[in-house]
């Protein structure tokens, strides 16, 4: 399974033209492998029987397993990765190139917005029948975009590496819980309080890393995010540990409830009430704050602040020797980063209703670091098609219904969803190691803006 | 009293386990300067193999005799997990080499989730109960009226000293053949090592492999001694051993060792004097303050910056 990655890899060698010998055996030792390592896995399975594990042989997944590899292995061999004209060359010729690239960019970034913007309308209008599944679903691609683009702040624009996001994300899901539950405090007043919380964590974590860089920052932010989450799991009294906070506050919309009846929304405007009426008015939300995080950062650029972290992330020795404070630059990253993924986290919280420890864990920063990474360091528009090409494409699962009727009613795509993540992960980096969108604007120019090519970018290094 | 000593023995039961996992992350560290974020699960992943071999030893072809059996699961075991390390490398690292930092630990995450959630499909979520095989042991300290009495489980001495074999049979690899010369020079210099004729990418290989080797050694104990695995395991002893490899002083061998013990220990104690909920919590910690107070480690040598 894990084997058709090694396609890229090999990928590079001098084509020759009358390969077909070395096709073949290239395919049978990638067949050999996966024998190899499906043994213990696919051919054999240890179940719980009464009176200890049993054990059950499956030779016929085994050697599925085995063909299907060698079989496409092979394919991939002669028409594309060994072979003079891969069939993949029309493909990419017919892609627009970089230079024009550009100017599409900009179209399609007004196009997205456009379409985000009616979305709610448009999916009423066209998918009368789920229209709910998809709104609820754009709200949740919504989410990771703004989470992005407030990570995009901490990692793309600084330069620092932070693997444990999720916890300012817990923090202001949890301030707001919290505050609704012991002060009786609307999402609205919890809104900002929870992004000043998130802020304020962001600086008492940020403060004991300033020293270190890339990989040990990245170690440390982790385990941060988990003494967060372990810490919310334990605090029973307080937190009310695994079993979570439930019955968090809708939001309103000014003093109107979106509920059935007297005194709600719906009758408010005399239209009548409709469940769908909450999901488009949660939309509308995480689309404005996400529109909040984008305009902040794309300010906050052109600022002094925006240039120095900028300049943080591409040599940190230099920017010292310039004179940046480093430490004030480290720290407003890390806080402002960290109050977006609060303002996310209590929307998080209002939306789901009910919140526990579950939801942030370790996954859900490498999800959030995924995306910004996979998108393209630093480019708001990557963290856009990021988002949707990883969450809607795993939501996609949910919705692949005919495949039972392929592979037998025991096949559940759904949970393939995440070992298909963690794949596209691999093979995009590898396909793409400067993310979706590797061009990059600079922020200030002296005469006109050009591109900067992918190869010219030393960006996150952290050293 | 009684209780102290029964705790150290546990903990550096523990510890070895830790310090074989770290000695994948110390080593890899070492040669390409990047965490093998998928180590712990390559450790999980030895566990499952460690299980799956002794089932099928013992009920299909019905060997009956421990010793033996122990010893071709722990053979087996090492050889394919070995596979999985170097499939791991293949796939995601080495086609990364010479790109941009972040782009390895990306992929890195990436196959961390696949080796889980390839686990989660293949075997099933929930956890697999292994019975205790090796029972009995030693009474150190008999227990009094007042006091417990200190066991030394021939399962602790057989991890203990399995641990000390290796470590000893690993620092001659390393010290004495032409490889660990190879390995080292990598580690210093790998444009010059490839100058000078070594075979890099196969070194960085062999790293991997002798890394997912250890560690398949780690699951099959931890197969033994706690007796229950599932595939999320991987995670949270990983973290532990890369807090063990940093607080030893990361690429320095006999360091990831100390690390391992020393985080055993703590864990242990931790749970045995103050709360079990928070030894996570602990070596969390204690890798977030060996890093900002002591970055090179106890054995480790300081990094120098050059611009």
């Amino acid at each position: 399974m894990a084997m058709n990655g090694s396609n890229k890899a090999v990928g590079t060698q001098p084509a020759d033209p009358n390969s077909f010998a070395a096709s073949v055996k290239d395919a049978a030792t990638a067949g050999f492998l996966v024998a190899v390592l499906g043994f213990f896995f696919i051919g054999v399975r240890t179940d719980i029987a009464p009176g200890g594990l049993d054990l059950k042989m499956r030779w016929g997944a085994w050697i599925v397993s085995i063909l299907v590899v060698f079989a496409g292995r092979l394919l991939l061999n002669l028409f594309v990765f060994k072979t003079n004209s891969p069939i993949t060359q029309k493909f990419a010729s017919s892609m627009p190139g970089n230079g024009r690239f550009a100017g599409a960019g900009k179209w399609m970034m007004r196009a997205l917005f456009a379409f985000a913007l009616i979305l709610p309308f448009f999916f009423i209008t066209f998918f009368p029948n789920k229209d709910r599944q998809f709104i609820d679903l754009a709200i949740l691609i919504m989410t990771y975009i703004m989470l992005g683009w407030g990570l995009n702040i901490v990692v793309g624009l600084a330069g620092l590496l932070d693997l444990g996001y999720v916890a300012f994300y817990a923090v202001g899901a949890y301030s707001f819980a919290l505050l609704a539950q012991y002060l009786d405090i609307g999402f609205w007043f919890a809104l900002p309080l929870a992004g000043i919380l998130a802020a304020c964590w962001g600086i008492v974590l940020g403060f004991p890393v300033l020293r270190l860089r890339g990989d040990y920052l990245a170690i440390v932010t982790l385990a941060f995010g988990e003494i967060i989450r372990v810490v919310l799991l334990n605090w029973y009294e307080f937190t009310n540990g695994p079993d979570g906070i439930s019955g968090i506050p809708k939001p309103t919309f000014f003093g109107l409830e979106l509920k059935r009846g007297e005194g709600g929304f719906a009758d408010f405007f005399g239209i009548a009430y409709d469940p769908i009426q909450r999901f488009i008015f949660l939309y509308y939300i995480i689309f404005v704050l996400a529109l909040i995080t984008n305009f902040v950062t794309m300010r906050l650029r052109r600022l002094p602040i925006g240039r120095a972290w900028e300049a943080l992330r591409e040599d940190e020795i230099a920017c010292r020797s310039l004179g940046i404070n480093t430490r004030n630059t480290k720290l407003t990253a890390f806080s402002i980063g960290a109050m977006f993924g609060g303002f996310a986290g209590s929307f998080f919280a209002t939306r789901q209703g009910f919140i526990s420890p579950e939801s942030f864990t370790f996954l859900e920063s490498a999800i959030i670091l995924a995306i910004v990474v996979l998108g393209g360091l630093g480019s708001q528009i990557g963290v856009v098609i990021a988002s949707i090409v990883m969450i809607g494409g795993i939501e996609l699962l949910r919705n692949l219904g005919f495949l039972q009727q392929i592979f037998g009613s025991g096949f559940d795509p759904v949970q393939y969803r995440m070992l298909i993540f963690g794949l596209a992960m691999v093979l995009i980096m590898v396909w793409k190691p400067r993310g979706l969108i590797s061009t990059r604007e600079p922020s200030v120019a002296l005469k006109e803006k050009k591109r900067i090519g992918a190869d010219m970018v030393a960006q996150g290094e952290g050293h | 009293m009684e209780y102290f000593v029964q705790q150290l023995i546990n903990g550096l039961t523990l510890g070895s386990i830790y310090g074989l996992i770290a000695i994948g992350y110390t080593m890899v560290y070492g040669i390409i300067g990047m965490i093998n974020f998928a180590h712990g699960d390559v450790f999980m992943i030895g566990a499952f193999i460690a299980l799956a071999m002794f089932l099928i030893l013992t009920t299909v072809f019905g060997f009956v005799f421990l010793p033996v059996v122990l010893l071709i699961v722990l053979i087996v075991a090492m050889i394919f997990t070995s596979a999985w390390g170097w499939t791991v490398e293949r796939l995601a690292y080495r086609p990364l080499r010479g790109s941009f930092r972040l782009a390895p630990l990306i992929t890195a995450i990436g196959m961390s989730i696949v080796l889980q959630n390839f686990v989660q499909i293949t075997q099933g979520a929930r956890v697999k109960p292994l019975p205790p095989q090796i029972q009995g042991g030693i009474t150190l300290m008999e227990g009094g009226a007042n006091s417990i009495s200190v066991q030394l489980s021939y399962m602790q001495i057989i991890i203990i000293l399995t641990t000390i074999v290796l470590m000893a049979g690993f620092t001659l690899l390393i010290t004495r053949t032409s490889l660990g010369r190879a390995q080292r020079a990598c580690e210093q210099d790998r444009k010059m090592a490839a100058l000078l004729g070594i075979n890099v990418d196969r070194t960085i290989s062999l790293t991997f492999v002798m890394g997912a080797a250890l560690a398949a050694v780690a699951g099959l104990m931890f197969l033994l001694l706690y007796g229950v695995i599932d595939f999320y395991i991987g995670f949270l002893a990983g973290v532990k051993a890369f807090t063990a490899a940093v607080l030893g002083g990361i690429g320095s061998l006999p360091g990831a060792m100390l690390g391992g013990l020393l985080i055993g220990l703590i864990e242990v104690f931790w749970s045995g004097y103050f709360s079990v909920e928070y030894k996570d919590v602990a070596a969390f910690s204690i890798l977030a303050i060996v890093l900002i107070f002591l970055p090179s480690g106890l054995l480790g040598q300081p990094e120098v910056e050059k611009v």
